[in-house]
Formats: structure tokens, sequence, C-alpha cells
């Protein structure tokens, strides 16, 4: 186990596993680079850290250029070791974005990994650029109006060698990934969905389910984009035919966050997604 | 000892700043271009691509990933280097504060500028001495040899095991960064000498650390006591740094510089390049039976207060040539060097001159302090 138990996170969020499934991949010589977001709280304070890996704090728009600087450093030495950030949504597709992208095009040699639990959670729920269509959060009572910001494409289209989703439902899937990424050269990015109990207004003994629905509805599909060449993986790749998918309404029923979407929203989410897959079906 | 083979060379401030870096031996560079600095990356850029300078160049996307990852360089143990100007000092603030709250040895070169708006890339000092709280030690040099002396310093002294904080060398935009001047260089060896191997890593796997983690309120302020002990422990490791400087190179530098202060009345108080002229308006103060003379402040921050104090005290009246205003207060050097002279009898009048490049002169100066003698200088005045 890389991160104690006992730490600061809330019941039911993935968080703590997510990091411990990343760690058990890449080892003892990782540097986690985590800027203002959840993680900021659950890896402790001066009284002690649950981390059984170094842990550079970082302002909210700074975490990409602190591990690019922490790499160079390491090169210098001929140290090998994996630098890692470890970001939320809105530090890597709002505030640093700029950050990321710079990063991501000067094709530094580290891992990024976006755990998205979709607002600002850390700070009580606001909407963040990746907040879905129809969602509650305290700053969009009545539900998001604009689209979720399709950060995974973003980083993709910058031409780094490694770009994935991934889900703390399908652990193997996502630990494949972090050791595909830790194998490569340059800029790896993972994109995890991560279900937030209190943000997303459900049950914490649902966090796995909703993560696994997310899936199943083709809502959150798992791929990964290796040197631009685009492939399904784990049940997403038996996803494509549409009647193999659950309905939206499935995973957004579960969700207090959603309660408030017509019939009309949900119709309109729906023809999103399969549209989403349509496209999808001319890549893979 | 005195270094005998001496190089002298004509350079531009950027150019000497960037040789100066070049000797230092940096592992990691990042920067950002902005005028008036940009000079300065352009020659470091080509140093590395050369490999005169074995270190790597992170061509960064902002000013705020510049400082950014030269923090992050400098946590792992590399020595680091970046340097900015005006908006990209702004840009970076929160950087700026962040490197300084964890107290790591990294050196910044300032070209300072004025801020906008309305926009402006001619000089003055408030881009400088708006990091006056950042937990920075603050260097401000007068011409391009102490552009150059200062930044092989600021090694030193940010990495000194009773200081470990990060420093800052400004120098006035264009005025100096883009002028050329006679400058006296150390051979590489050197400098390699006065400059040893830098001892400072918190990345270790073995023992790891949260670095920068929520501090506990009984923390927190501790963390900031520290820092305060460490600016005061540092006012004897830069006059011990000059003072080895010194030795080698015969240039005598200190916290501050006084230019006839022994038995000046009426005392000018500058700091940068600006200090040259008020020299000139010194020694025609005293052809004309004036007894005048110059304190300059070197070190911003930690300020010089008991040196300032000393010399104000002994004065009939001083005036503060200020290229920033602290807006609703008064001029910033003017506040700090009134605070210093805290209990003292002597008045201290306040001039605000040459922001957004506005030409400053040894006349203007001159003007100014048979004024002061005169005792017809207002408490504060702007040269306009």
């Amino acid at each position: 186990m890389m991160l104690m138990r006992g730490n600061a996170a809330c019941p039911g969020c993935p968080i703590p596993r997510e990091i411990d499934a990343l760690l058990e991949v890449t080892g003892q010589k990782t540097v986690l680079v985590v800027p203002a977001s959840c993680t900021s709280v659950i890896m402790g304070d001066t009284n002690g850290m649950p981390s059984s890996v170094p842990v550079v704090h970082s302002a909210f728009a700074a975490a990409p250029a602190i591990a690019s600087g922490i790499k160079a450093a390491l090169n210098s030495k001929k140290e090998d070791a994996t630098v890692v950030v470890w970001a939320g949504d809105g530090g890597t597709g709002d505030i640093g974005l700029a950050s990321l992208s710079g990063a991501a095009e000067r094709n530094e040699d580290i891992m990024y990994l976006c755990y998205d639990n979709e607002a600002y959670m850390n700070t009580g729920v606001q909407r963040s650029g990746l907040t879905p269509y129809g969602a509650w959060t305290t700053t969009t009572p009545e539900g998001k109006r604009e689209r979720k910001k399709p950060i995974p494409q973003i980083v993709a289209e910058h031409g780094v060698p490694y770009v994935a989703t991934a889900s703390i439902a399908y652990i193997f899937d996502y630990q494949a990934k972090v050791k595909k990424a830790k194998e490569i050269q340059g800029f790896r990015y993972i994109h995890l969905l991560s279900p937030c109990p209190p943000g997303w207004r459900f049950d914490s003994s649902l966090t796995i389910r909703i993560a696994k629905l997310a899936v199943e509805t083709g809502i959150w599909p798992l791929y990964e984009i290796e040197k631009g060449k685009f492939r399904l993986t784990s049940l997403s790749k038996t996803l494509i035919d549409k009647s193999k998918r659950k309905p939206v309404l499935e995973y957004l029923k579960l969700q207090g966050r959603f309660s408030k979407m017509t019939s009309e929203e949900v119709k309109k989410l729906q023809n999103e997604v399969d549209e989403f897959w349509e496209e999808i079906q001319k890549i893979d | 000892m005195q270094v005998e083979s001496k190089v002298i060379k004509g350079l531009v401030g950027n150019h000497a700043v960037a040789y100066a870096v070049k000797q230092a031996k940096p592992q990691v560079l990042a920067v950002y271009p902005i005028t008036p600095q940009t000079t300065m990356l352009e020659k470091l850029s080509e140093y590395v691509e050369s490999g005169e300078l074995k270190a790597k160049m992170i061509r960064v996307e902002s000013e705020h990933s510049a400082l950014a990852a030269v923090y992050g360089a400098a946590l792992a143990g590399s020595r680091v280097f970046t340097a900015t100007a005006s908006q990209g000092l702004l840009y970076m603030t929160e950087m700026i504060y962040w490197a300084g709250g964890q107290r790591v040895p990294i050196v910044a070169a300032v070209a300072t500028r004025a801020i906008a708006s309305p926009w402006s890339i001619l000089d003055d000092h408030h881009d400088f001495v708006s990091k006056r709280d950042a937990i920075w030690i603050q260097l401000m040099a007068e011409n391009v040899q102490e552009a150059y002396d200062l930044t092989i310093q600021a090694f030193k002294i940010s990495e000194d095991k009773r200081v470990l904080l990060p420093v800052m060398m400004g120098f006035d935009g264009f005025i100096l960064t883009h002028t050329l001047e006679k400058v006296e260089l150390l051979p590489d060896n050197v400098v390699d000498a006065f400059i040893p191997p830098r001892d400072f890593n918190l990345i270790d796997f073995s023992d790891p650390l949260g670095i920068g983690q929520v501090a506990s309120p009984e923390d927190y302020i501790y963390y900031r006591y520290e820092a305060q002990r460490s600016m005061e422990r540092s006012r004897e490791v830069i006059t011990e740094v000059e003072r080895d400087y010194e030795d080698i190179t015969g240039r005598k530098y200190g916290l501050i510089d006084c230019y006839m202060c022994d038995d000046a009345e009426y005392i000018i108080v500058s700091m940068g390049a600006w200090s040259g002229d008020a020299r000139v308006a010194v020694q025609k103060e005293r052809e004309k039976g004036i007894r005048a003379g110059l304190l300059k402040v070197r070190t911003f921050r930690p300020f010089p207060k008991d040196e300032v104090k000393q010399i104000v005290g002994k004065s009939r009246g001083v005036v503060v040539f200020d290229r920033s205003v602290s807006y609703g207060s008064g001029g910033v050097l003017a506040n700090e060097v009134k605070s210093a002279s805290y209990g003292l009898d002597v008045p201290i009048h306040s001039v605000i001159a040459g922001l957004g490049g506005k030409d400053v002169r040894p006349l203007h100066m001159e003007k100014v302090l048979d004024d002061l003698a005169l005792n017809q200088l207002e408490d504060e005045r702007w040269l306009l």
C-alpha cells in the first residue's frame, strides 16, 4: 500500500484507491506533483502525510511546469524516476490548461493524471469547464447549460505519444494504461473519471457502480491513443453497437446532480452520446 | 588574493548577466521572453545550444511556468536561473511567493520596467519593489559591472545554508540591459571556486517529503518566523560574500554604498542606475560649496535599516529619489528610509521621478539638492 488509509478523503471517494493503483505500477521512485485540489487535503498537513513517495504541492496553474523542472533536474543527476502530475479537472482543463498545453507541446517526459470529478469539489461543488451538460452545481443551480470540455482530445491534438481515458471501476484497464505510459518517453496523459459522492449527490456506497455505469452507457468511453492511433479498450470495445450500451438515463438517475434534467434534456444528452459513438466507429 | 588575469570586455547589461549565469553553471533554466530582458534569453539560448553552458533550457509558455519550472528543478537539486521584467514579474507573482515560502535557492534577474496600463516598455522600479514581501533577497545594481558581479554573488548568497532564500537581482531596463559598458570578467575557474557545487535537494525517494503541504496554524506562523530570521541572518552572509568578492576583484560592495557621506549635510538616497547621475549631482553640489552625499541602497531586502539610520542621523536633511510609488502612501524607498530613521529628528523628503522611462539627469537632482539646502523642498515632489 503506497497511500496510508485513514487519510482525509471523504467516504466513498475513489481518489486514494486511484493514487494507490497508480503507485502500485510506477513504484517507489515516483514524484507526485499536486496542484490545488481535493488531493491537496488528502495528502495531509504538517502533522504528517499518507504518501510513501515524495509529494510536491503546487499552485493551481503550475503543476506541469513544476513537473518539467523536477524531471530536468533528475535527468541532470541521471536519476531515473517517474514524475507524475496528479491534478483535478479544474487544475487541468481550466486554470491549468496553458501550463498543460505548454508541457504537452514541449513533449516533456512526464506523466499527467487528471482525476476528473467534474467540478471544483474541494471548494464545495462549483462548476468547472469539465462539468457535464445538465449537472447541478452550487454555481449552476438549475443545471449547466454548456457541454463538457473535451480535454483528452485537446491533449491528443498536441501529438503527444500517449493519451488514454480510464475508470476506477476498470482498475486492470487503468493499471495497464499506467504501465504502458510508464514505459513511454515523452508526455503521457491519462484522464480518469472520478465519481464524487457529495458533489454528484449519490450514496457513498455507489461509487464503483456509478463509475461502471458511466462506461456501460457510453458516456465515458475507455480508449487509448498511442502514437496517434486510437483504440477502444476493456468493456468499451464491445459498445460500438448501440444496443449493447445502456441508456444514459440509468447513469443519470442515480445521481442527485442530474435530478432537474427534463426528459428533453436527457434525450439531447443521449443523442450527443450516440453521435460521439458514431464518430468513434469511423475512427476505430 | 586578487585575480591577476583580468578579462575586460565591452558588454551590454543583458549579455554581462548572461555571461555571469554561464559561469555559475546552473543545470536548469526556464525563461519566457519579455522586453527588455529578451537579449539575455537569446544569449543564454546560444550558450546552451553551443554546449558552452551544459544546462537544460525549458522554453516555457509563460512567466508563471518559468518560475514554476525552476522551482521544481531547484527542489530536485539543480542550480537554477530565470529572468523577467514588468508584466512578466507580475504574472510570476504567485510562484514568486510560492518559492519564497519554501525558501528554495533560485536566482532571478529582473530587468526593471514600468507596469501597464498604460503600456510602457521603459524603466521604473514598480515591478521590482512590488515583490518586497515575497521572502526574496533583493539586490539592485547600479551599472553593468555591478549587474555581473551581483549575479555571481546571488548564487552564493542564495545557496548559503544559513540563508536558503531565492535572490532577485534588479537592474534598470534599457538603461543597463541595453547599454554597452566596460566589464571586468572573472576567469571561469575563479567563479567555480567562488561558488561551490550546490548541496540542496528535497526530493529524496528514501525519505519522501510533502513539500508545500497544508500547514496547521501552529506551523504556518513558524514557517514565516523562520523566513524572517533567515532574512536577518542573510545580512551577515551578504556582507561576508561581498567581502570575499572584494578580496578577489578589489571591488567593494556592501548593503549600502556611500559616496561623500562622511561630512555630508544633505543626503540623496537612491537605488539602481541613476545612482550614477546622483554621484555627478553630488560632485556639482560640492563644487558649489554644498556638502552633499549619496547613499545608495544596494540591498532592498533585507533592508539595511541600521546602515541607513546611521547615515541619515549624521545629516541635516535627506531626499529620497524613487522610481516607484505606493499610491496613497508615498515613494516606496522613501517610506523605507523614513521607517529606518524612526526617532531621528531629520527631515526626509521624497522625490518621485523617472516613472515609465521619463528622463532624469544630474541637473534635475542638483536642483532638488539646492532646494533641500535652501529649505525649499516640499515633503513630496514629482518631477513631471
